[in-house]
């Protein structure tokens, strides 16, 4: 594997570049690539070593590799064609989900009906996916409601919505999460009966909204 | 009617060699922990180096063969024993109908691979028959095997004019799994990304120090407790790590991925392991000690080549000998 590094900052522009660079791979895969996979100011690709070499036999594989990733910075990705799409998120904001909503409110010195409110009011980018199957990284959240991540990972319920720094996140399955927890959508985020598998890809747009208990349970 | 588990192990799963094509999405590749281990164990058998096999830790599985089956075993040392006697590492075994496999005690290693001649009935999930926990997909109902599961085999052979009425019958060649002429007694990698955010003392210290496993070992992650320092302070932005990748924590532990690892992660990246040590580092347990050794992509590309051409010889080694032994008269 090796990763392309756009620099170590959460940043549109250079998003937009990176997800546009993996389209392009992803429709024109190098000799012997596997997969590319973005992250927020990254790309890493995946090769099958044993295949190139068995094409590009005079050279060391490192050094061919080295070689295209070199070109590939040449190229300009300007008007990369857009496939995203806006999805909207049903969240349930009841304490019972959104365990840690009166926390934050006395950190933040704001009700939780204004946490509510400020985070259904962005519509926020989903800069990449990783960690469990189907999380987006989406950024970026209020200023207002920015919190630390928990000393110790807890236990986070399926569907749990949860906010860190000026990121905001889906936890699409039970897993050990260290994220502040405000919610929970009914929606599944990664369904493995479906053919996209998850609900929202890198490049997207998301948009929460508040709906009551009564909704959630009856969804 | 094929493979029954009259007793589940701690953790036996159904393996491949991974799942590619889909961390964009967040789904890591998995697979076996010991890629040449799991490799070198379907080709005993004439089968291809990525088909399903069953991965296991010991306390282990017991198992029973409800048809004859031609196995292997290799990775671990769990003291395999059919019907209570012993059988080897690295060599294939006919079984009898109504065999029980067994892995009495252990001895060495922490994963041990068992590989079936008959094709396993499990279906492939995106393209791969690992088992995701996580996920809970892949393998055999993506979870690891329990008691009364039936793995059904979509294939016959027929082992009577050989096994005659013995219980099980070991064939009588062993292959030779010693790729490296050297024993690897230092762990290489190639510096990552933030090597240069450890102190001059802290590389000194990670190039000589023995670093012992902590008891946080399992198929995510290998923590190893000390307390390196770094220059530079606070997380990173989330990017891309695999398996191998060496990140130091902010208590200044360190924690080397492994195949069940995540596809993201925000901690600096100290180094990779070497692919063709990977094997090597997944047969440590808790306790054990390791030494890193620094290289670079040239030797990491020549000892991964070294490894795979002798792959390659055991693949052919082995159709040979297979071939010659079912096509002699009796």
């Amino acid at each position: 594997m090796v990763a392309i590094d756009f620099g170590n900052v959460i940043n549109e522009e250079l998003n937009k570049k990176v997800i546009a660079l993996s389209n392009y791979l992803s429709e024109h895969p190098l000799t012997g690539m596997i997969e590319v996979v973005p992250a927020y100011s990254s790309i890493s690709i995946y090769f099958d070593i044993v295949s190139i070499q068995r094409i590009h036999h005079s050279r060391k594989v490192h050094q061919w590799i080295s070689n295209e990733l070199d070109k590939l910075a040449c190229l300009q990705f300007a008007d990369a064609p857009s496939n995203s799409k806006i999805i909207r998120i049903p969240v349930c904001y009841e304490t019972e989900y959104g365990t840690d909503l009166p926390w934050i409110a006395g950190q933040k010195n704001i009700s939780t009906d204004e946490i509510i409110r400020l985070h259904t009011s962005v519509r926020y980018r989903v800069y990449m996916l990783g960690f469990l199957p189907g999380f987006a990284y989406m950024g970026e959240a209020d200023e207002k409601i920015i919190v630390p991540r928990k000393l110790q990972p807890q236990t986070v319920q399926a569907g749990s919505v949860g906010i860190t720094g000026r990121q905001t996140g889906v936890y699409p399955l039970q897993s050990p999460g260290g994220w502040q927890i405000i919610g929970r959508t009914p929606l599944k985020m990664f369904d493995r009966d479906t053919d996209e598998l998850c609900q929202v890809k890198a490049g997207d747009s998301v948009e929460f909204y508040s709906i009551s208990k009564d909704e959630f349970e009856n969804y | 009617m094929s493979l029954r588990i009259i007793k589940a192990g701690l953790l036996d799963t159904v393996q491949d060699l991974g799942r590619y094509g889909f961390q964009h999405l967040g789904i890591n590749p998995g697979g076996v922990m010991d890629r040449s281990a799991a490799q070198a164990v379907n080709l005993i058998i004439g089968k291809n180096p990525g088909e399903a096999l069953i991965e296991i830790h010991f306390p282990a599985s017991i198992f029973l063969f409800e048809r004859a089956a031609m196995i292997s075993l290799g990775g671990a040392d769990f003291s395999a024993t059919v019907n209570g006697e012993d059988v080897p590492l690295w060599q294939p075994v006919i079984v009898a109908k109504n065999s029980i496999l067994q892995f009495q005690k252990w001895k060495q290693g922490a994963r041990c691979y068992l590989g079936v001649r008959e094709t396993l009935q499990i279906e492939k999930w995106l393209g791969s028959y690992s088992t995701n926990l996580k996920a809970m997909c892949g393998g055999l109902n993506g979870r690891a095997l329990q008691k009364d599961d039936v793995i059904c085999f979509s294939d016959k052979y027929e082992y009577a004019s050989w096994l005659g009425d013995k219980e099980f019958l070991i064939l009588p060649w062993k292959a030779d799994i010693g790729w490296n002429e050297t024993p690897i007694d230092k762990i290489a990698f190639v510096p990552g990304n933030e090597w240069d955010h450890l102190t001059d003392d802290s590389k000194k210290r990670f190039l000589n120090e023995p670093f012992v496993i902590g008891s946080l070992a399992d198929r995510m992650g290998y923590r190893l407790q000390t307390d390196l320092q770094v220059m530079h302070n606070g997380e990173l932005v989330s990017s891309i790590v695999s398996f191998g990748t060496i990140q130091i924590l902010p208590n200044g532990e360190l924690i080397i991925l492994m195949a069940d690892h995540q596809t993201a992660g925000g901690y600096p990246r100290i180094g990779h392991i070497l692919l063709a040590h990977l094997g090597v580092l997944a047969q440590n347990r808790p306790g054990d000690k390791i030494y890193f050794r620094i290289t670079d992509w040239q030797q990491a590309e020549e000892l991964f080549f070294k490894q795979h051409r002798h792959l390659l010889q055991l693949q052919n080694a082995c159709k040979f000998r297979l071939e010659e032994f079912f096509n002699a008269s009796h």
